[in-house]
């Protein structure tokens, strides 16, 4: 079962290692992972997405919150929230394919970044499923490249934070 | 020139760094000197803290940690960048396996070349993040005496551990006017002491319905200092107890409610009562795999209370019906209130009958030295007023067995990592730690060899460790394996001739000189060699050795082909258990 954990760390060098190490030495696998500062610039926030049953998670869970510069980890799977990811994806454009690449960007309400001679880029953040759909959609165009930022989530009401 | 009014009292990273030690109460350190820490020596020169020039680091580390099990309090080593600073990993990751509280200062490249392959540069935190509680690499001066203010309250609190501290050679040079810590507020480290009192009410709710409880002591409990409140305990509901390999010493062995040892070298008795509870209650310790044996069979009838400091230990390798974090000596103290006293006759007396059916034993004979009765007669000869570190392998289990452990912080051994090379430096440790107690480190002809470069450390220093080795030319517990699981192949584990072809390697071969001669060898470094190699000759020469200033090599011969028993095979359920008789 694929879950989204999030990971407040005190914001230091050397503290994304610990955390990546834990999953590592342990041959738990990394489904994503981004992290930032929080309002507090001392603090950062780490949202990852991993996958593995109850008891795997447990200790996970324990095993992060033995780390010393981890502040709190929550799970998100089960507590109401918003997640979005936003992805980066180039695709081959020729003056035949335009206006169609055009008219799929703006039904999925995706943005044009970056227009070149041969290829196009754009952005588009959202849902997992809604993201899929679109790399789908722009294959038979051709995708060059994509990049994705991981997956962030935030949670509906106070208290979550 | 006019004098800034602000200006304070400046100091060097290396001088904060001594004054900081000293502060947290740092009276010994081990260690060996090196190109990126010349600046602490120079502090250190002119400190009143003493200081133990070992031969190797990884003896600097190991006798540290000897220290901090011998005393309770923190060992402290130092070793330079680059080399020393890998030489200390195996000590490191021994006291993190068991949880003993050392603060390891490594000497670090200058901060512009970090990174650079620049000489003796390792990175050293990046190493030792697997094999330490935590670690620093120290960027600014202003930040050291905080660093290493945390680094011991890490170290020491909570489950304890290992925590190292890399400064580069230009932040030790560097002057600054902050000296001082603020004080220790680290966000996410709050250990748990005090036990979630409803579990509590219900553990002794189990024990006191329990019919067949049995206690299961670890090594927390001597960390905690709880022994005493274990023994008002098991009194009080007149339950056995079973102690770990790290756990020997909580609980007096001597008392009638001790089964000893318990899992793959465990007595029968012990190992027989772990399967026949109905309650255990597990203290300080964490079901390694030596202790349960073949997990799904492990205590098949019982309910299991499981109280520890690390909430990461719980829940681990079995399933517990009652998980309690916190500190063993809170806990006890809390749950003893809440227990009603008991008097278990049935099952005391069926234990008794096991204790008299299976006891530990072993043929003593008259042409030889038997290491069983070595370990006993040191035992004798001292009363039992002695620290003894080991080393790995069968002269660690005959101690284990044998040697009946009464008072906490008298046995020294690297249960969780099984570190060879362990036990003499760490005797080195204990003996500055307490010169008042004879210390003992009974090894192996094979471990001993592995840090045996530390007798000039003893010798120098005139620190009396007595070393006794159970000398049969082969790394006997690695030969017993092979002699009962791979069919007598001895491969690569014959020292006297070190032929791997095992036909090259029978008793026979022992008219072979000893390779080394433990009592040259003894006298090469200015210290004291006895051979032994009958048992009625093993008593006098205890004391002999007790009586002689200084460390000395008492060079047991021992049979080559004597066996550890009885033990458990690995992956085997704790019934399933070989030879009761060596």
């Amino acid at each position: 079962m694929k879950r989204i954990i999030f990971v407040l760390v005190e914001n230091k060098f050397g503290v994304l290692a610990r955390v990546s190490e834990l999953f590592s030495s342990r041959g738990f696998n990394i489904e994503s992972l981004s992290v930032g500062e929080t309002l507090d610039a001392n603090l950062s926030r780490i949202t990852m997405v991993v996958d593995g049953d109850d008891y795997i998670f447990e200790e996970i869970k324990k095993q992060l919150n033995k780390l010393i510069n981890v502040i709190k980890v929550r799970d998100f799977t089960n507590l109401e929230h918003v997640e979005r990811e936003m992805l980066l994806i180039k695709v081959n454009l020729s003056r035949k394919t335009r206006a169609e690449l055009i008219e799929i960007v703006d039904i999925f309400r995706a943005k044009i970044v970056d227009v070149g001679r041969d290829t196009m880029t754009v952005e588009i953040t959202g849902k997992d499923n809604k993201i899929q759909a679109f790399v789908e959609l722009v294959k038979p165009f051709g995708i060059v490249e994509i990049v994705r930022t991981g997956k962030i989530a935030i949670a509906r009401k106070k208290g979550g934070e | 020139m006019k004098k800034d009014k602000s200006e304070k009292k400046k100091l060097s990273g290396a001088e904060i760094l001594i004054k900081s030690l000293k502060e947290n109460k740092t009276e010994v350190i081990f260690g060996y000197p090196g190109g990126a820490v010349i600046d602490i020596f120079d502090s250190l020169h002119d400190s009143d803290i003493d200081f133990y020039l070992t031969r190797h680091e990884q003896g600097a580390a190991h006798a540290a940690d000897g220290y901090a099990r011998a005393s309770g309090k923190c060992g402290v080593c130092i070793a330079t960048s680059g080399p020393g600073a890998t030489n200390l990993v195996t000590g490191i990751a021994t006291a993190q396996m068991d949880s003993i509280p050392l603060i390891a200062i490594t000497g670090q490249v200058p901060t512009a070349l970090i990174g650079n392959e620049a000489f003796q540069e390792v990175d050293a935190t990046g190493i030792t993040r697997a094999i330490t509680k935590h670690n620093y690499l120290v960027k600014d001066v202003d930040n050291l005496a905080q660093i290493i203010d945390e680094a011991f309250y890490i170290a020491t609190t909570g489950r304890p551990g290992p925590v190292l501290i890399d400064i580069p050679k230009d932040v030790q040079k560097e002057k600054t006017s902050k000296i001082d810590s603020k004080g220790v507020n680290i966000p996410g480290y709050k250990p748990t002491l005090i036990g979630n009192l409803k579990q509590i009410k219900k553990a002794a709710e189990f024990i006191n319905k329990a019919k067949r409880p049995v206690i299961y002591a670890g090594g927390g409990v001597i960390t905690s200092g709880a022994s005493d409140l274990l023994k008002k305990l098991a009194e009080k509901i007149n339950t056995p107890v079973t102690a770990t390999l790290m756990g020997l010493g909580a609980f007096p062995e001597t008392h009638e409610l001790s089964l000893g040892m318990l899992g793959m070298h465990g007595t029968q008795y012990a190992n027989y009562a772990i399967m026949e509870a109905d309650l255990i209650i597990a203290i300080g310790a964490r079901f390694d795999d030596r202790v349960t044996g073949k997990i799904s069979e492990f205590a098949p009838h019982a309910k299991i209370i499981h109280i520890d400091i690390d909430p990461t230990s719980v829940g681990k390798n079995v399933r517990v019906d009652i998980p309690i974090v916190g500190d063993a000596k809170h806990i006890l103290k809390d749950l003893e209130k809440a227990l009603e006293p008991k008097k278990h006759k049935e099952w005391i007396k069926e234990i008794d009958a096991w204790k008299e059916e299976f006891p530990l034993s072993y043929k003593k004979k008259a042409d030889a030295v038997s290491p069983q009765y070595v370990i006993e007669s040191v035992r004798e000869v001292t009363k039992g007023r002695a620290i003894i570190a080991t080393e790995v392998g069968q002269n660690q289990m005959w101690v284990a067995q044998f040697y009946k452990f009464d008072k906490p912080r008298t046995l020294l051994t690297s249960g969780g990592l099984g570190t060879m090379g362990y036990g003499f430096p760490a005797a080195i440790g204990a003996k500055v730690a307490r010169p008042d107690m004879p210390v003992f480190d009974i090894a192996g002809d094979g471990s001993i060899q592995m840090n045996i470069q530390e007798l000039a450390t003893a010798v120098i220093n005139n620190i009396g460790v007595k070393i006794i080795v159970l000398n049969n030319g082969f790394l006997g517990m690695v030969r017993q394996w092979q002699e009962l699981f791979y069919d007598k192949r001895y491969a690569a584990t014959c020292l006297r001739t070190g032929a791997i072809n095992p036909s090259k390697c029978k008793k026979d071969q022992e008219s072979i000189e000893y390779t080394p001669d433990f009592v040259k060898l003894a006298e090469a470094y200015g210290a004291t060699g006895i051979r032994v190699s009958k048992n009625n000759d093993v008593k006098k020469t205890i004391k002999k050795a007790l009586e002689t200033d200084g460390p000395v090599i008492v060079d047991c011969i021992i049979d080559s082909e004597e066996n550890v028993f009885p033990m458990v095979p690995t992956g085997a359920s704790l019934r399933q258990m070989m030879g009761g008789m060596a």
